[in-house]
């Protein structure tokens, strides 16, 4: 079981919480939230090389049974080891679709709970890609910003640099993804 | 289908309940014993001396361990039915009725001569307990299916199982009313055997209509 202390898993109680009771932007923040916990879970645990195998739909058939299972949770129960028993259910049941079978132990939500960094966040592997096209000081910054989740004080004393300085490469850095990419 | 699209098309149905009717448990629990009576009064209904019996142990009995057992798999199937809820310790209650059955087939077998137990474990019902349970039990399953159905079990195969096993209880509550043979030895013999035939079809059951 993933710590009860995480206040990231603590904020989900609450975002469901009041989605139930109507506020549509709490659910899309709910979701969303999830779908990063999930997709964490998905790239570390699920061989990627495997055939017919795509992250990203785990990742979906996982947000539609929590959004078609959502009355199964009730307030005042941490929403945690609820989303990870679904997502353990759906991961089970995607890999006996591809007529493959896998073990997923529970203990490897709290993995990815206790250690984000070790995993890339946002849009997993693209994230990473995109990453490489940048060079030294720009992808520094982007990383500890966007996929760390750092402040820009916090980055700007790793890298000794001045803020004015961190915000500048994290935009210039910006754009050159979005140039490369193409934006969206 | 983007993910960010998906978010949007879930958060657009926030509104809506697309499970259909979700039945709550104590609805589920007040509406099985009604099923079973409804299959159980036309078809079979209490034996000519009911009140009489009601004064021996051996008749109470059955309706004791019936009854532990429709309770005990009831609260085990509650447990089941959501995600992440402990049910281990639920599924222990339900060696109660089997501890109590095993008690009194102990002290039926000091009580009884032996060369009396092989008669009183045949009994002359046991083709009827073979039947009426699994049909008393029948509707019960399937509203306990239905119930599981509009709810999350990550274990489907076990959740119809234990489903089945609640629906034997139920039903054994009352064919226990109408089956003249008292002895914990039929008892024992022919109500798990009737029994089972209940497990097997909600874990065959439950294996296919319990995924979501």
């Amino acid at each position: 079981m993933p710590p009860a202390s995480s206040s990231k898993l603590q904020a989900l109680d609450d975002l469901l919480l009041a989605a139930n009771a109507g506020d549509e932007k709490a659910y899309r923040a709910f979701l969303v939230e999830v779908s990063v916990i999930v997709r964490r879970f998905a790239t570390r645990r699920m061989p990627r090389q495997s055939a017919g195998f795509d992250v990203e739909d785990l990742v979906q058939e996982i947000l539609l049974a929590v959004h078609n299972k959502r009355h199964t949770w009730r307030a005042g129960e941490p929403v945690a080891p609820w989303l990870f028993a679904i997502a353990r259910y759906k991961a089970i049941d995607a890999y006996r679709r591809r007529g493959r079978r896998i073990e997923v132990d529970i203990a490897d939500f709290s993995d990815v709970i206790e250690d984000p960094d070790a995993v890339p966040s946002a849009v997993g592997h693209d994230v990473s890609r995109a990453l490489d096209s940048l060079g030294g000081r720009q992808r520094a910054v982007v990383s500890a910003l966007s996929v760390e989740g750092k402040s820009i004080g916090e980055t700007a004393k790793k890298l000794d640099m001045s803020e004015g300085a961190v915000r500048v490469a994290f935009h210039r850095g910006l754009a050159a993804i979005a140039k490369k990419f193409g934006r969206d | 289908m983007q993910t960010r699209e998906l978010i949007e098309d879930l958060v657009a149905g926030a509104g809506r309940q697309d499970q259909g009717f979700v039945p709550p448990f104590w609805a589920v629990a007040c509406l099985a014993p009604l099923l079973a009576a409804a299959v159980f009064w036309p078809a079979l209904g209490p034996r000519p001396d009911f009140a009489a019996a009601l004064q021996t142990v051996r008749f109470d009995l059955k309706f004791v361990q019936a009854g532990l057992l429709a309770v005990t798999a009831f609260a085990t199937l509650v447990a089941l039915a959501r995600p992440a809820q402990p049910w281990r310790h639920r599924a222990l209650t339900i060696l109660l009725p089997a501890l109590v059955l095993a008690s009194a087939v102990l002290m039926e077998l000091a009580l009884v001569p032996p060369e009396l137990w092989a008669t009183r474990a045949a009994g002359s019902n046991a083709l009827i307990c073979l039947t009426a349970i699994p049909s008393i039990g029948a509707p019960v399953l399937a509203l306990f299916l239905f119930a599981l159905r509009r709810q999350a079990p990550t274990r489907p195969m076990l959740s119809g199982s234990v489903a089945g096993l609640g629906a034997a209880g139920t039903a054994a509550v009352f064919y226990a009313a109408h089956c003249t043979d008292d002895s914990p030895l039929f008892v024992a013999l022919w109500y798990p055997l009737a029994s089972l035939i209940l497990v097997a079809a909600g874990a065959l059951i439950g294996s296919r209509v319990l995924r979501w």
